[in-house]
């Protein structure tokens, strides 16, 4: 079975700034993302590119997962990136501007050709596609589900309202379709899908009130680019205790039940069925919550 | 190795440190000179680590100057390591 | 003679005089009563209708009889702002007097101006809180031969009312004043708050001048400070800028490093078994600790827990929970914000106190005594828990003692809040520096990479334990911080003392060594 991963938050670290990557692990995050791309000054991409490998290499990011977004195969600094990073096998790469099943095919065989260069398994290492252009978003099913590499899918807000030629607004009207389908595609693919950053640092209220509406349409998380920002959304990603309580219930019944060869059953009057049991148990992940399987 | 051109890494941040690299006529040996704000606590040690770098890659005459401000060795490391890539225009993947 | 924590400390000073080591945080006040006799106050007579009002601050001084090896104190309310301490100086510097002591409640940035006068044998000797800056590394690398004496607010207080600190001139700057010297510092345009570190120097200086930018009608209400102590009043164009009250260490934070560790440690108090109704609080300066103010105040809310008073240097944030009803009283020794002013005028709960009342070990109870959590700051701390606020990484004394140690010696939780390392140099050490507060005194230390509890408080581990916080052994911490920043070579120092840090029994705590000569340019 897959290694359940905490995604609530993603916070991104400039991979230019050594000052923010060695403090990276120390704010809760559940993940960090070390950005080689929109970040890194065009004439700075090998000064982040060797930065970001020596940190992996000697930084503790203790419990934080560590994502490293490489820039675009397009580009001439994409292959770099991976020639560099992939031997170090970050917990996932993050590919940008993902359009299409072709092109993830591609990038996984360049990435599968370092490993075997370097006599690493295709496993452990996961991908994460960025949907980030009109293309993608028609494209995402597709992207998601084919490669069971990629475990993670991500909405670039910025990027896709600009090659859609409008105006990003603070309510999202204009992404708002994107993010629908590109959370359907993850849901279809049982994956992870990550919610674009809030640009405002100080606006708190507005912060609580995009997160809240990711987690109401279906995203596992959100992308951050100030720490000051992870404890707003791990808050509205994290169950309430009376979630927590009646999953813990849900899931305690279930087991008595299976063992007396009972598949559906009730409680309070509510039918409870697989897939109930199924995200009661997520939400006992995200509390950190394990019942013993007897 | 010979460094090809003046070359420049890093930035005045803290927790950064810059180096600038000149290239020196043939058998001038080597010109350190650091700037830092824990020199005293860590002078000797960032001393090493350039003098170590600079074997590796053979670059014995040249003229080096680092300014830093608290940057951690594997910081060090990365921004000497590109200084050196990029006096020997070795630095794939990147528009200068 | 080898102190309790083993600091080699000399048994006598030229210029201080003969030393007591200190033995531990509250052995010397056991008994409740003690050797050191109160030395009498000046008795003054003033005939009525005679005139306090002088022309200058020059004539004020004048008229105070100014001599050669003279005390001349000042409180720090401005902080940043401060304009007075400088100007007197420099009045007493153009009269030719020599030989100054120079007594502040603390010595900040702006305070750079008497540099020269350090040199030129102008002021000699040094009692303060905290040195900072060009005169902390001025004081470093030797620039006084009879070391200064850093003591505690608490500690202040007692130095002056057991005579070791002879006040001749008290020059007191307040933001309003009538012609009598009644004065206060929580009103007019230069109001900076309480102005409670001046109370004592009023008491026990030979001479009293008031300055102020503001002379109002006869009676200045409130009586901070009250004319039968006040033999001058001055009034000048300006006694400071207010609005550099909140600047440095004072300042709420908004890096992301200090908020992280702040909220750390308001998850520490949370769990800590003091967290209950009626509990009473105080944050130290220096970003992190600062900041535990705003989170606790969420923490109270949602918990619905009411406490009972706030104590010490206090910011806006506190002004917030006392009109929020969170807390039902403020002390105010020191406001860190010049618009605290208004509360402590108008709120009748907003009570202003002076030093000795919020942190004298020589008397019949502070109110640091009755304190149930403090979060203080550190430059560095060790592993025994001994802690530092007065030298830095470099070598110079660029901090100050405040009230770290008094609060620390009262309250029943102290919560040390700072990063594990700062520009490369690890705050965790084997053994720090310069020891200010006493290991024995604080409970726990909060940084970044985890919480370590003083192995002499098992509950409050288990209780920490127990809510999942990141608990790890401080020598375990300690070391980890040295694997990622390297371990740091020792500074060099002389065998010449230049400052003496006093604990604040008057007891010495440690010693402050000459700083060898060192530069940041190396060319090898």
């Amino acid at each position: 079975m897959k290694k359940f991963k905490k995604r609530r938050s993603m916070l991104y670290i400039p991979g230019n700034n050594p000052a923010m990557i060695q403090q990276g692990g120390v704010y809760g995050a559940d993940s960090v993302l070390l950005d080689l791309e929109d970040s890194v000054a065009l004439n700075q991409k090998d000064s982040a590119r060797i930065l970001v490998r020596n940190m992996i290499k000697s930084i503790d990011f203790y419990d934080t997962e560590v994502c490293v977004r490489v820039n675009h195969l397009s580009t001439p600094f994409g292959l770099a990136d991976l020639e560099e990073i992939v031997p170090l096998q970050p917990s996932a790469i993050r590919y940008p501007k993902t359009e299409s099943a072709e092109e993830v095919g591609n990038l996984l065989q360049i990435i599968e050709k370092i490993e075997d260069r370097h006599g690493l398994q295709h496993t452990t290492m996961t991908v994460h596609a960025m949907i980030e252009t009109a293309m993608g978003v028609q494209n995402v099913f597709e992207i998601a589900s084919k490669f069971t590499r990629i475990d993670a899918i991500t909405v670039g807000g910025q990027d896709l309202t600009a090659d859609m030629n409008i105006i990003y607004t603070p309510d999202g009207a204009g992404i708002d379709f994107a993010r629908k389908r590109i959370v359907m595609a993850a849901k279809a693919s049982h994956i992870d899908i990550l919610d674009t950053v809030f640009p405002d640092v100080n606006d708190e209220e507005g912060l609580r009130r995009e997160t809240e509406y990711a987690k109401k349409i279906g995203f596992t998380g959100k992308a951050v680019i100030n720490p000051r920002q992870i404890d707003i959304i791990h808050e509205v990603f994290t169950p309430t205790e009376e979630e927590i309580r009646k999953a813990y219930r849900i899931v305690k019944e279930f087991r008595a039940n299976a063992a007396a060869g009972i598949g559906v059953f009730a409680i309070d009057g509510k039918m409870i069925d697989a897939p109930v049991v199924h995200r009661a148990e997520y939400i006992l992940k995200l509390a950190n919550i394990e019942i013993a399987q007897n | 190795m010979k460094p090809q051109t003046s070359s420049q890494a890093g930035t005045f941040e803290s927790s950064d440190v810059i180096f600038l690299i000149e290239p020196l006529p043939e058998k001038s040996g080597r010109k350190i000179e650091l700037f830092s704000t824990v020199l005293h606590q860590y002078g000797e040690s960032f001393k090493k680590t350039v003098v170590e770098m600079l074997d590796q890659y053979e670059m014995t005459d040249v003229h080096l100057i680092a300014r830093d401000k608290g940057a951690l060795e594997p910081t060090i490391k990365a921004r000497l390591e590109t200084a050196i890539k990029r006096s020997l225009g070795i630095h794939e993947g990147t528009v200068i | 003679m080898l102190n309790s924590l083993g600091r080699e400390i000399p048994e006598f000073i030229q210029g201080i005089g003969t030393l007591e080591p200190f033995q531990g945080a509250w052995t010397k006040l056991r008994k409740g009563w003690m050797d050191e006799p109160t030395i009498p106050a000046p008795n003054k007579a003033y005939l009525p209708h005679q005139n306090k009002l002088c022309n200058s601050l020059e004539e004020a001084i004048e008229r105070s009889g100014p001599h050669n090896g003279m005390t001349v104190s000042f409180h720090h309310h401005l902080r940043n702002g401060d304009i007075i301490l400088v100007k007197t100086l420099a009045i007493l510097h153009n009269m030719g007097i020599r030989d100054i002591t120079l007594a502040s409640s603390s010595l900040i940035e702006c305070h750079d101006p008497i540099f020269p006068f350090l040199c030129d044998g102008t002021i000699t000797r040094i009692y303060s809180s905290g040195i900072r800056s060009q005169l902390g590394r001025a004081i470093a690398m030797g620039a006084l031969d009879i070391p200064v004496v850093i003591q505690s607010h608490g500690g202040r207080v007692r130095g002056i009312h057991t005579g070791k600190v002879q006040i001749d001139l008290a020059v007191i700057a307040a933001s309003a004043a009538d012609c009598e010297g009644n004065a206060t510092g929580a009103s007019g345009k230069s109001a900076f708050g309480s102005i409670g570190y001046a109370v004592i120097d009023v008491r026990y200086a030979k001479q009293v001048v008031v300055v102020t930018d503001n002379l109002v009608d006869y009676p200045c209400i409130p009586l901070s400070i009250t004319q039968n102590f006040i033999d001058h009043v001055v009034v000048v164009d300006s006694i400071g800028d207010a609005t550099k009250i909140a600047t440095g260490t004072t300042r709420i934070t908004n890096s992301p490093m200090d908020l992280r560790i702040a909220k750390l440690a308001a998850e520490v108090i949370e769990n800590s078994g003091f967290f209950v109704p009626g509990f009473s609080f105080q944050v130290g300066a220096g970003g992190a600790s600062l900041a535990v103010a705003k989170f606790i105040r969420e923490k109270m809310k949602t918990r619905d827990i009411k406490g009972s008073f706030l104590l010490g240097g206090i910011t806006s944030y506190c002004v917030d929970m006392l009109n929020d009803g969170l807390f039902e009283t403020i002390f105010d020794v020191q406001s860190f914000d010049a618009t605290v002013s208004n509360s402590l005028l108008n709120n009748r709960r907003h009570i202003e106190i002076p030093a000795a009342l919020y942190a004298n070990p020589f008397n019949c109870g502070c109110i640091t005594n009755k304190l149930d959590v403090v979060v203080l700051g550190a430059l560095e701390i060790d592993v025994d828990f001994n802690v530092n606020v007065i030298t830095g990484s470099e070598g110079y004394v660029r901090g100050a003692s405040g009230g770290h140690s008094d609060t620390a010696s009262g309250a029943k939780l102290t919560v040390v809040a700072c990063p594990s390392f700062r520009g490369r140099i690890p705050i965790i050490k084997k053994r720090v520096h310069t020891v200010v507060t006493p290991g024995e005194t604080v409970h726990v230390l909060v940084t970044e990479r985890g919480i370590a509890v003083n192995p002499a408080f098992k509950e409050l581990e288990e209780n920490l334990r127990k809510a999942g916080l990141n608990i790890k052994d401080i020598h375990d911490l300690e070391i980890e911080v040295d694997k990622i920043t390297g371990v740091p070579d020792p500074l060099e120092y002389t065998d010449k003392i230049v400052g003496v840090v006093e604990y604040r029994d008057g007891t010495v705590i440690d010693v402050i060594h000459q700083l060898l000569e060192k530069s940041d340019y190396k060319l090898y």
